[in-house]
């Protein structure tokens, strides 16, 4: 790509990551939550292999770690839901931690924690997907 | 028992994520882990059959109460009909990823396989648990998705293509099921099984009524491969590995299609006359259309999986025969005894099939062969797999000694007694067809003389070998089911469960309220 197009992805990126990462922690608060937000993460990262093209971001090497995130956030999600069995009303997705007052960043318990791992798993199954086509492709043409 | 529930989800899809992590360290332990833990859930359930109370188990998960008598929480059901159904998909469960260890070891991508196959189980125990009819569809989902890719997973030619027809109709039927929960929920304002049973009786509404019935028919049916929607089975189940082939044919089907058929419709519509005949018709079609295609096949694998569809069509035939007897005031034992039958041999089915395409595997593996007009012969090799294929097909076929005759015999048996002589007679009929195709295949491949086609005789793992045993002697084994002291035990729960149609919603609405 043009070096119009990179300094603007340069830019541009932290605040379209920043974004997600609003959109995922206000999820209890404000429409949109872990898939919205981990959606947009996952915009942020197509942006830059597209503005930067897939040898100078060396995607093959890592094309590991979007399973490994995905794996483990889905992990932790399936961990906060289990502790539930042994906390409180002892039920599976049972809400064990404080609610604190609606409409603060800090309350409503689990569901920020369910939310951010949500968000972490999204985004590594989109970008995953986006690499699986990008890495299709070149070896399609070697 | 109550705090266990939920585990049949938690573990297949924790043993699910561990293993692309663990995966990259340790090969044994990725191997071993999914057997493990289909072994637990397998015990857990025999555990609760034997030792439980007999009452239902209602587990609201999140602990939502539920606001103005609406239960808004999701719950999971765990009564004899769902004990009975998890202890069989554990088990075989179990034993196809015993037998993956060594099967899959030719792919590339074994964490892959060993992730899908877990979250398939997960999903498949999802639904069987679920109260909740927008949750069945999640979990239904999660069990077909996973299901998609388990088809497509030795990406050849032949095997993405089935893996497409798969996915187009599948996705038809999930669409279709989809549809009928949306209007479910549209007259009721409930998704709750139980709840919205209550409320489509009392505010009864013709045209929805029987607009979901036929869409959850649809729906269901396609995902049971009932036979106007099989097409897309014989393919999807002869291009997955074995392992998956004989846990798609052994346990998918019912899972996700007969017992959500029967759930369904004993426990959230009212029996209706008119239904029942259609149910009971689509399992005798099923039971013809399924037998003959199946004379023809030259395919190993495409012979077993049309077999399925026919003797899915024994259950569908032995269930719908309870529905009529139900619906029209008949005797409720010989009702009881329909159901039986067909439970009876959704079980035996699971048994037998599972075992015949983890032959069909063996030799696959062994002589990388599938045609039957060029194997021949293997008896002399291979003299484990030759016993093993023929308890099974005698099984399927419905020979004295073997278990599939004794529900044969008491579906016809029950056929007979609520005078639906023709029904009865088709029955048996297709069961001499059975016979004569298993035959005919049984001395194609192993009995007649060597051909020079079968160059190779790798040899076999020994955790192969093993479930072909474990199978094979419960082929023999499992008409001890007929003692009444075993039946009681184990059959039973699951009969009173589905016979007594109100009870159901009842006990969740009072526990609920």
């Amino acid at each position: 790509m043009s070096e119009i197009v990179k300094t603007v992805t340069k830019i541009i990126v932290g605040v379209i990551f920043i974004y997600g990462l609003y959109i995922i922690v206000h999820g209890h608060l404000t429409p949109g939550g872990g898939f919205a937000g981990g959606a947009v993460l996952a915009g942020a990262f197509v942006l830059l292999v597209l503005a930067y093209g897939s040898p100078e971001t060396k995607l093959k090497s890592q094309k590991e770690y979007p399973a490994i995130f995905e794996s483990l956030s889905l992990l932790a999600f399936l961990v906060l839901a289990s502790i539930g069995i042994g906390l409180g009303i002892k039920v599976f997705f049972n809400n064990y931690l404080p609610k604190g007052i609606v409409g603060d960043l800090v309350s409503a318990g689990n569901i920020p924690l369910y939310n951010m791992a949500i968000g972490i798993e999204v985004a590594a199954a989109m970008f995953a997907i986006i690499l699986a086509l990008i890495i299709y492709k070149e070896e399609a043409r070697e | 028992m109550e705090q266990l529930v939920p585990v049949f989800i938690i573990l297949p899809l924790v043993s699910a994520f561990i293993i692309p992590v663990t995966g990259r360290f340790s090969q044994n332990f990725t191997r071993g882990l999914s057997s493990i833990v289909f072994l637990i859930l397998t015990v857990l359930c025999v555990a609760s059959i034997g030792l439980w109370d007999r009452g239902m188990i209602i587990y609201t998960v999140g602990g939502w109460k539920p606001v103005g008598d609406i239960p808004i929480g999701i719950d999971l059901i765990f009564d004899g009909f769902s004990a009975f159904i998890l202890g069989i998909i554990n088990f075989i469960a179990l034993l196809s990823s015993f037998y993956s260890i060594g099967y899959i070891k030719k792919y590339t991508s074994e964490n892959n396989f060993y992730t899908l196959l877990c979250l398939m189980i997960a999903g498949m125990n999802g639904v069987v648990l679920s109260g909740d009819l927008f949750n069945i569809y999640v979990f239904l989902e999660i069990a077909s998705i996973a299901s998609y890719a388990l088809v497509a997973f030795g990406v050849e030619k032949e095997e993405l293509e089935a893996s497409f027809k798969y996915q187009v109709l599948g996705g038809l039927g999930s669409l279709i099921i989809l549809i009928g929960v949306g209007l479910v929920y549209w007259i009721t304002g409930t998704l709750n099984i139980a709840d919205s049973s209550n409320l489509l009786i009392t505010k009864f509404d013709n045209k929805f009524y029987i607009v979901t019935q036929i869409l959850f028919i649809a729906g269901f049916g396609l995902k049971a491969a009932i036979v106007p929607f099989h097409t897309w089975l014989p393919d999807a189940h002869s291009s997955a590995p074995s392992p998956i082939s004989s846990l798609l044919s052994g346990v998918l089907i019912k899972a996700v299609g007969i017992y959500v058929l029967i759930r369904l419709f004993f426990h959230m519509f009212d029996l209706t006359y008119e239904v029942s005949l259609l149910f009971t018709l689509l399992g005798v079609l099923s039971m013809i259309v399924g037998g003959i295609l199946a004379i023809g096949q030259s395919d190993y694998k495409r012979l077993l999986a049309y077999s399925s569809i026919s003797q899915v069509g024994y259950i569908i035939t032995g269930v719908g025969l309870g529905m009529l007897i139900i619906a029209t005031g008949g005797d409720g034992s010989i009702a009881a005894l329909a159901i039986f039958g067909g439970l009876f041999h959704l079980l035996n089915h699971a048994i037998f099939k599972s075992l015949m395409f983890m032959t069909a595997g063996v030799v696959e593996h062994s002589t990388n062969l599938r045609d039957l007009r060029m194997l021949g012969g293997l008896s002399r090799k291979m003299p484990l797999t030759t016993n093993a294929s023929f308890a099974g097909s005698m099984s399927i076929s419905g020979l004295p000694p073997f278990s599939g005759f004794f529900s044969k015999l008491i579906i016809i048996i029950a056929a007979f007694q609520a005078q639906y002589y023709v029904v009865g007679a088709i029955a048996a009929l297709m069961s001499i067809i059975t016979l004569a195709y298993f035959l005919k295949f049984h001395k194609d491949t192993f009995l007649s003389k060597a051909r020079s086609e079968v160059r190779q005789f790798l040899p076999v793992p020994v955790t192969m070998k093993v479930p072909l045993v474990i199978l094979g002697i419960l082929c023999v084994v499992l008409g001890v089911f007929l003692v009444p002291q075993m039946k009681e035990i184990f059959m039973d729960p699951a009969i009173n469960v589905i016979i007594d149609t109100d009870q159901y919603s009842e006990i969740i609405l009072n526990v609920n309220r």
